[in-house]
């Protein structure tokens, strides 16, 4: 924070490298609010979250991409495959996947953006950090986790349980309700 | 690193999640457009603690947990969605419309979806 | 000594008062035989014990006052009378109400002239009480209609015992709630609560009047006081305007033309309410009221000219109203206009003694009358002379005091309507009021008219065949079934002590009998009656009324005043009510019900938002929310 900040032009070499992951993040994120194929948009959900990973490298947090990848690559887009196949979701195009509120979407949304990037680039334009390899490494972070951050940890192991047990209740189907 | 590339990547992240939640039809895709906006948080979190050099790396553990949440709502929201599709043999958010007043419009659903939201609620209720 | 006065108003009030909560109380309220009757002896107890006490010390009072002072000692010429025989007087104010501007100080006075009518209205109200027992047997409201008696009774003498116009006025306001309780004793009968609510509303209108002529006289002479009202140098535009006023709310109580549609249908109230109320004291209270403010109007000239008119037309139209009808009480009704219009007559004629003379003699003799017609209703089952005739051997002593009431009526000598009437007819003759050859030609007209009717009914009643049948069930608002019998012993008594004073009263009056006009009207009266005598004479089952010929009908329905009034004002006012009515429920209403429809169909409109479909929920929600952010950034 207290370094001089250098200038936007030239970008340097990091940059350059996460505003392109950056543009293919964003570009694959719309891509999955477009698409008319379901299993594209699962799809595209993991480039984008690929491209976010590249992301979370270059700004030095490489636990976090590596989580990032595992979790929501390996796991979440996978149990939304799954979804998809087992509300027997048609497979390839199909015209009905979006709304009648589309375009009062499009205005809400065109509007939150609009809100929040005047808002960032006017709290946070001249804002500049300069990147130190190994900050977001596993050391540090489990070190720190395993410190400070012990008791929400231990919190969140509960909920994850109790979101097990809720998922298995509900997608069960012999479990029928007190009469 | 200017802050305002991730920020700006966010905030545009977030608004595009924000157009999914709204206009997609299917359920499975408006859980996809809410983890987009998630995304979106992380790589605020992520950046703003590059930024701040948080010697707790508040940011980067928020993110974990974040993701870790993420993966139990996306669990979560697949079974009631499933839930919901055993019930409808359809999972398009605009038509489940038990919400509105019935008889008042006319565009109620059929008269039995009352008692398959009932038993719904009755699943859901149940720990 | 008025302590005595706060005494003889308050004895009534209480025996009202204890009439309406103690009659039933503590045992006797449910509705059986025994406790009706036990509750109408104790009612009756409560009556006439007050009364009789008031009685005793109205005497006293006038005794009192007849020793007080020398006598001769007037306040104002024409007041001899009564100057003459009670000159002392005495009064009280009990408190001052401050009002803000003008105050009302509850004051009671007893002079010559109130004292003299409050031994009328006490005597009278006392025989009506002890009749009331006798006809009013079997009535399971006996209780509360003996405490209305007694309330009105209270509130006359508080009418007549008033110091202060205010005063005056509550005890008038009062009377006239009393009359409409009354007249609708039996409102079983939907006419009955008819004739009470005609008779409240006409006689209300009057007393609009009458109010306003009080504010007038109290404002312009800065108090209400009667004595200062009197004394008070009122300029004379005021003083006519107020008079004027005043005379709305005579005309209202007294029945005087063009209010005097409502004393007939009074008439639907029992037998004793007729005598008392609408014969003997209430209708003549407005008499009464010109005679206490006496000095005012003859500081009002104009005044008591259209007082003279009114009471022209009164009497004679009144009078041939008489004659036609069939039901006896109606006649007595009329009667009973025409009479007051004579003592108004006497009044505009300048001489307030003689108007009070005849209202004090027609007190008791009309009393008598009604009274006596109640024992023959009582006897016969039926209002309507029709059904009577050939009573006089059944009811004897009936017929004896009647036949002494029809001839103070008729103005007979020796009774004592001939003295009144001739010191009415002798002040007419000598007035100078501008309306003077009209009213005597009237007032002559009406005697003979007068004559004529009387002997009818007299005939009608008592001579001819007997046409007496039992009826199967009388109505209710006509008195008990044929029984054949003279009336009981509670009902001879009154009528018998009212002979005495109808019969006699008019010899106070002997040493100033105008002997020359006084022939003349007794001629013209037996005139009047030989014509009658003649037509009956020639066809006894057949009525005289026959005499008039075509002009019959528009007698019996009183020259079809109550058609006019209701062609004039009843059936515009219904009108205008209706529509009133109407724009309520269409104009109003609608307004108020499209009111709500209009929000229904917006809410429609709204509700097409509300379709369920959550999405739209949450864009609402967003862009609810980006724009509070917008605003909150913009404005802060």
């Amino acid at each position: 924070m207290t370094f001089e900040a250098p200038g936007f032009w030239p970008p340097s070499g990091p940059e350059v490298v996460f505003l392109l992951l950056g543009l293919v993040a964003v570009g694959s994120a719309l891509l999955v609010v477009t698409t008319r194929q379901l299993v594209h948009a699962a799809l595209w959900l993991v480039l984008c979250f690929g491209a976010l990973a590249g992301g979370y490298l270059v700004l030095t947090a490489e636990f976090v991409a590596w989580v990032q990848v595992l979790i929501y690559v390996g796991a979440i887009v996978v149990l939304l495959l799954f979804g998809i196949m087992l509300t027997r979701a048609p497979i390839g195009r199909s015209a009905d996947l979006d709304s009648g509120n589309r375009w009062a979407a499009v205005l809400v949304a065109l509007a939150t953006a609009g809100v929040l990037v005047s808002v960032v680039v006017a709290g946070f334009g001249t804002a500049y950090a300069p990147l130190e390899p190994g900050q977001g490494a596993a050391k540090p972070l489990g070190s720190s986790i395993f410190r400070t951050w012990v008791l929400p940890f231990e919190a969140l192991s509960v909920l994850l349980l109790a979101a097990l047990i809720g998922a298995i209740v509900l997608s069960r189907t012999d479990i029928r309700g007190r009469e | 690193m200017h802050i305002v590339y991730p920020v700006v990547v966010s905030a545009l992240l977030f608004s595009i999640g924000v157009y999914g939640v709204l206009a997609r039809r299917n359920a499975i895709l408006v859980l996809m457009s809410v983890e987009l906006m998630l995304n979106a948080v992380n790589l605020n979190l992520v950046a703003f603690d590059v930024w701040l050099r948080d010697r707790l790396h508040g940011g980067q553990v928020l993110t974990l947990f974040v993701i870790v949440i993420a993966a139990a709502e996306i669990g979560l929201g697949l079974a009631i969605v499933l839930a919901v599709y055993r019930n409808r043999q359809s999972i398009d958010v605009d038509r489940l419309r038990d919400l509105s007043e019935t008889g008042a419009s006319g565009e109620a659903g059929p008269p039995e979806e009352p008692v398959g939201v009932g038993e719904d609620a009755d699943r859901e209720a149940r720990p | 000594m008025i302590s005595v006065v706060v005494l003889i108003v308050l004895l009534p009030f209480a025996a009202a008062v204890a009439g309406l909560l103690g009659s039933r109380w503590p045992r006797g309220g449910s509705r059986t035989k025994e406790n009706d009757r036990a509750a109408a002896r104790r009612a009756a107890w409560f009556a006439i014990a007050p009364i009789t006490a008031a009685l005793l010390l109205t005497l006293w009072l006038a005794s009192w006052s007849a020793r007080a002072l020398p006598r001769g000692s007037a306040s104002y010429p024409g007041a001899e009378f009564w100057a003459g025989l009670l000159p002392g007087s005495t009064e009280g104010t009990l408190t001052m109400v401050e009002t803000g501007s003008v105050p009302i100080s509850f004051t009671l006075r007893a002079d010559g002239l109130s004292i003299l009518i409050g031994v009328l209205v006490v005597v009278v109200a006392l025989a009506v009480q002890v009749y009331s027992v006798g006809y009013m047997r079997d009535d399971p409201r006996h209780p509360s209609y003996s405490a209305f008696i007694s309330l009105f009774t209270s509130a006359m003498l508080l009418v007549v015992y008033a110091g202060d116009l205010i005063v005056l006025y509550a005890g008038w306001e009062i009377m006239g709630l009393c009359s409409y309780l009354l007249i609708g004793h039996w409102w079983e009968d939907r006419a009955n609560s008819r004739a009470a609510v005609k008779a409240f509303l006409v006689t209300r209108l009057g007393d609009v009047g009458f109010l306003f002529g009080i504010f007038t006289l109290g404002f312009a002479a800065g108090s209400f006081r009667i004595d200062d009202v009197l004394s008070a140098d009122i300029p004379r535009g005021t003083l006519i305007t107020a008079t004027m006023l005043l005379l709305a709310g005579v005309a209202g109580k007294s029945a005087q033309v063009p209010l005097q549609t409502w004393l007939p249908d009074a008439m639907a109230g029992p037998t004793p309410i007729s005598a008392l109320i609408h014969a003997a004291t209430m209708v003549a209270a407005g008499i009464f009221i010109v005679a206490r403010l006496y000095p005012a109007f003859l500081g009002a000239q104009p005044t008591l000219d259209v007082l003279a008119v009114v009471a022209a037309i009164g009497m004679l139209g009144a009078a041939l109203a008489a004659l036609a009808q069939d039901d006896l009480k109606r006649v007595l009704a009329y009667s009973t206009i025409s009479q007051l219009a004579y003592m108004a007559a006497g009044l505009a004629a300048g001489s307030d003694k003689a108007a009070i003379f005849h209202l004090l003699t027609h007190g008791a003799f009309k009393a008598l009358l009604f009274l006596g017609a109640g024992a023959v209703i009582h006897h016969v089952g039926s209002n309507l002379m029709t059904h009577m005739g050939g009573l006089r051997t059944s009811v004897p002593i009936t017929f004896a005091a009647m036949t002494v009431g029809f001839a103070a009526l008729m103005g007979l000598p020796p009774a004592s309507g001939f003295f009144s009437k001739d010191a009415v007819i002798a002040a007419i003759e000598h007035s100078h009021s501008p309306a003077q050859p009209f009213l005597y030609g009237a007032a002559l007209l009406t005697v003979g008219v007068t004559g004529a009717y009387a002997m009818r009914a007299w005939l009608r009643t008592f001579f001819g065949p007997a046409r007496v049948e039992a009826l199967p069930e009388p109505p209710p608002g006509t008195a008990h079934v044929f029984d054949g019998r003279e009336a009981p012993r509670s009902m001879l008594w009154p009528i018998g002590v009212l002979a005495v004073p109808a019969l006699l009263l008019g010899f106070a009056g002997v040493t100033e009998v105008d002997w020359g006009s006084a022939l003349v009207s007794l001629i013209v009266a037996l005139l009047g009656a030989g014509v009658v005598y003649a037509f009956w004479r020639g066809a006894p089952h057949q009525d005289p009324a026959r005499m008039l010929g075509p002009f019959r009908t528009a007698c019996e329905r009183a020259f079809y005043v109550d058609e006019a009034y209701r062609a004039v004002f009843a059936r515009p006012v219904l009108r205008l009510a209706r529509g009133v009515v109407r724009t309520d429920g269409q104009v109003v209403d609608g307004a108020v019900r499209g009111a709500g429809r209009l929000t229904m169909s917006l809410s429609g409109f709204v509700r097409l938002a509300q379709k369920g479909n959550a999405q739209l929920y949450v864009t609402g929600l967003l862009a609810g929310l980006l724009l509070i952010t917008v605003a909150a950034v913009v404005l802060g």
